[in-house]
């Protein structure tokens, strides 16, 4: 069992999050950094579909009953292991009784601390993912709060090196200003040439409205040439919305499952994690790519984490 | 023959067909999208086949199967799908009828309150699709005389059960969430649970029918 100690409502259980369910209504939900929680798990051995917590509230304390291991990665933030400090994107064994801290990020807005085995919540619909607009999943349904206590799947085995090991984060995630790569979606020919070239020549600020759901950004107002109405349809986590404001919005991973306002472009998987480390006031730009370019980022991106879960491995002994 | 859909790119892993013939929803259309939708269901490499109001969205796993594949699959399954005729499943809504909006929407219509309600609850619905928010259903046949475009500003929390109307189409409020459409009163039927395997009472398809079981002041 884990206790939180100190925690806010936007602290929750989460996967990988739910598939094959959009149809029924039910969002994908899941980190919003998803690379950063595979890490996690890869650092500790954990499945991919292990649960960990996304902290998006700090300051965050949590106390382990029991003697297991922890990573953590997502934005870089002070974190203490009982009191000893933790690098960042970094993993290592915890005794029973140590307390974990996590100070507000310096860089980023969302943290992951995984856990050997994960959090044991029911899987509900496929996945243990917390989905807070609805109020299902994850634990109770809700945020994390001080006082919750939480089961752990059983440990993977082997033990990790006396000091711990750690991760280099993917590349291109240290410029924190590089693009949210797109692909054009179905109304992008409705909107002006001059609008389409502002959407990726401009930086867009993120405004104080993002959450899981989605990003509203600030920035020009762009123009829509051809104005038909839409009938509600399918989006996924990534969709590049106009409302008639002009200003983008882009759906995340708690996004309804349908809408109704025209699609620019939608934000690729693999860079879906800059929304969820984005703060407001931070400047995001958009870049389009080819259909080859996306899915040559995609495979990267799994390669990537195949290559970290192979070499964790060697450094966990039994 | 022109091609009577648009195939669009959703993202790598994600493709959408719009049948739609200038924003006019059709029903004939919706229920061929409903057969090929069927057709695809299960299939490998494909996470999600998702009905909206006469299009279709799939989302697969590019990385498991080619997005030329899936628009093959649209595009072919499109052209060859018919609808089966079926009208599946009969669900019998009972409504209290009032809230804060029946009087305003039947002044504006002008109608009385009883012939609204009349309306409303005289005519079968088809589930045209599942979305937006868990277990919504999106109810297509209408009565014209009571199409009414949404409110200038959504409401933030229309609360569950909800029974309401929106531009041409009638719908069922699953949670409490923001909504801009007009409220004509309450069920306490469940559209969603999310303990079943298959959460939403409702699927695409499925037959709905409202009976007045009360007005409110």
């Amino acid at each position: 069992m884990i206790e939180i100690l100190s925690s806010g409502a936007l602290n929750s259980v989460q996967d990988r999050g739910r598939r094959g369910l959009l149809s029924s209504g039910v969002s994908r939900s899941g980190a919003m950094d998803s690379v950063a929680l595979d890490a996690a798990n890869a650092l500790i051995g954990n499945e991919r579909d292990a649960a960990a917590i996304e902290v998006a509230a700090f300051p965050f304390r949590l106390r382990f009953e029991v003697a297991t291991t922890v990573a953590v990665t997502g934005a870089i933030a002070e974190a203490r292991l009982a009191g000893r400090r933790l690098p960042p994107w970094w993993a290592t064994e915890v005794q029973a009784g140590d307390e974990l801290v996590i100070d507000p990020p310096t860089r980023g807005a969302r943290v992951y601390v995984a856990v050997g085995g994960g959090v044991d919540v029911p899987l509900l619909l496929g996945a243990r993912a917390t989905d807070l607009k609805s109020g299902y999943g994850g634990h109770e349904g809700r945020g994390l709060k001080r006082g919750d206590r939480l089961a752990l799947g059983p440990r993977p085995s082997g033990r990790l090196p006396a000091c711990g090991i750690g991760a280099l984060p993917p590349p291109g995630r240290s410029d924190a200003s590089g693009p949210l790569r797109v692909l054009p979606a179905a109304e992008w020919s409705d909107f002006s040439e001059e609008a389409s070239h502002l959407f990726v020549s401009v930086g867009w600020l993120v405004t104080a409205e993002a959450d899981r759901q989605g990003c509203r950004f600030d920035g020009p107002e762009l123009e829509r040439e051809r104005r038909h109405e839409l009938l509600s349809h399918g989006i996924v986590p990534g969709t590049v919305q106009v409302p008639p404001s002009g200003r983008p919005i882009v759906q995340l991973a708690e996004a309804n499952t349908c809408g109704g306002y025209p699609k620019i472009a939608t934000v690729i998987e693999p860079d879906l994690w800059r929304l969820g480390q984005a703060m407001p006031g931070d400047e995001l730009r958009f870049a389009v790519v080819s259909r080859d370019e996306a899915l040559a980022a995609l495979r990267e991106a799994a390669e990537w984490l195949d290559r970290l879960r192979a070499e964790t491995a060697l450094y966990r002994v039994s | 023959m022109a091609d009577d859909f648009i195939l669009s790119d959703a993202g790598t892993g994600a493709l959408l067909l719009d049948v739609a013939k200038l924003g006019a929803f059709d029903e004939r259309r919706q229920a061929r999208l409903l057969a090929l939708a069927d057709s695809l269901a299960g299939t490998e490499g494909i996470d999600d086949v998702v009905p909206g109001m006469n299009n279709l969205m799939v989302a697969f796993d590019p990385l498991a199967i080619g997005a030329g594949e899936i628009e093959h699959r649209l595009v072919e399954g499109w052209r060859a799908a018919v609808a089966t005729g079926e009208t599946g499943r009969l669900h019998a809504i009972a409504v209290i009828y009032g809230g804060p909006d029946l009087q305003d929407l039947a002044a504006g219509l002008g109608l009385s309150v009883e012939e609204v309600v009349g309306r409303h609850s005289g005519v079968p619905y088809r589930v045209a699709a599942i979305g937006a928010m868990p277990g919504f259903p999106y109810l297509s046949g209408l009565d014209p005389r009571l199409a009414t475009p949404r409110r200038a500003v959504p409401r933030q929390g229309v609360p569950k059960g909800a029974v309401i109307v929106g531009g041409g189409q009638a719908g069922i409020m699953p949670i409490t969430a923001p909504s801009g459409w007009h409220i004509l009163g309450h069920t306490d039927f469940e559209l969603f649970d999310p303990h079943r395997q298959a959460p939403a009472t409702l699927r695409p398809g499925d037959t709905v029918r409202f009976i007045m079981a009360g007005v409110e002041g």
